[in-house]
């Protein structure tokens, strides 16, 4: 049975995985010694984040971009209310949309409230896809517009944990 | 296995799914037929390259604190130094312009909402320019990585 990380160990534990395991044979061991705790102590706490589904995944997290996946378009629609399940789950099925999320309207500025991503090498081969989707599920004549991206400003892992002393002033 | 056919089936197989034990890499390496200092040094390559961002956990959003997708319309003359005021936050992951009236598009996480809404105060504070936001309502499918064509 191993000692439970205290609250300042398991927060300093979630930085570092947040930043990435070392490439090296023994990760959590690594991860172990700069919270000076031992490596079973790690792996216990990160199996029952595991279990309470605090991962989407764990595994490569990959830039899409140096693949290749240049065009990143987010797709999104106006669907009514009565139909957004429905709608969201047929989409999100759908091959080649990676995300796709209910988000809420913020009327009159924005009347979209669901969010498709879709990765593509080429702009007009998204295009041509995107427009086939939305034929084949019949939805070309609800309200939809398709944001490309154009530059990246930064992309990196999600920050929880925020900074040791770091606070938003203001 | 030559090495970039390593590196194709590593991110064929462990965007989702990699092991949680004391030696990940070993484990994987015998899933792929090959030894754990080949996955090693071929993740070391990728990294460096800039394929490969990290290896590890993506926490999920809505469980491990708060998130929001916020959306500026910016001035073109002013979007690079409104983009770079945005980054400069530890909180922003993902920082894109897209081509719309709202051209800059972030993620913003968080420990919790408080904290996120502290962040668009501020923004709008010194930009004069009000974010949306638009948190996650529901989440009909969430990323797990993504396929890679096959190769022509």
């Amino acid at each position: 049975m191993n000692i439970a990380l205290s609250e300042q160990q398991s927060l300093a534990l979630r930085r570092l995985l947040e930043a990435g395991l070392p490439l090296a044979p023994r990760p959590f061991q690594v991860l172990a010694e700069q919270i000076d705790a031992s490596e079973p102590q790690v792996l216990e706490q990160v199996r029952l984040w595991q279990e309470q589904r605090l991962f989407r995944r764990v595994g490569l997290v990959v830039n899409h971009r140096a693949l290749g996946f240049a065009a990143n378009a987010m797709l999104v629609l106006d669907v009514p209310d009565a139909l957004v399940d429905e709608v969201g789950r047929r989409l999100g099925q759908a091959p080649g949309i990676s995300l796709c999320y209910q988000r809420p309207r913020r009327l009159p500025q924005w009347q979209f409230n669901l969010f498709c991503m879709i990765h593509g090498r080429q702009r007009d081969r998204v295009e041509a896809q995107v427009q086939e989707l939305l034929e084949q599920h019949l939805l070309d004549d609800l309200p939809h517009q398709l944001l490309f991206s154009t530059h990246l400003f930064k992309q990196c892992g999600g920050r929880f944990a925020p900074p040791t002393g770091a606070r938003v002033h203001g | 296995m030559t090495a970039s056919s390593l590196a194709r089936r590593l991110i064929d197989q462990f965007q989702h799914g990699m092991p949680l034990c004391a030696e990940p890499y070993r484990v994987m390496a015998d899933a792929l037929g090959c030894s754990e200092a080949q996955v090693l040094d071929c993740l070391q390559h990728l990294q460096v390259a800039g394929t490969l961002s990290r290896v590890g956990p993506v926490f999920e959003h809505t469980r491990a604190g708060s998130s929001t997708l916020a959306a500026l319309a910016v001035p073109e003359e002013r979007l690079h130094q409104v983009a770079a005021r945005v980054s400069q936050y530890p909180e922003v992951n993902h920082n894109y312009a897209r081509e719309h009236r709202y051209n800059l598009w972030f993620v913003l996480t968080g420990p919790n909402r408080a904290h996120l809404d502290a962040i668009l105060q501020e923004l709008e504070h010194d930009t004069g320019l009000t974010p949306l936001d638009l948190p996650m309502l529901t989440a009909y499918r969430i990323d797990l990585g993504f396929a890679l064509e096959p190769t022509p």
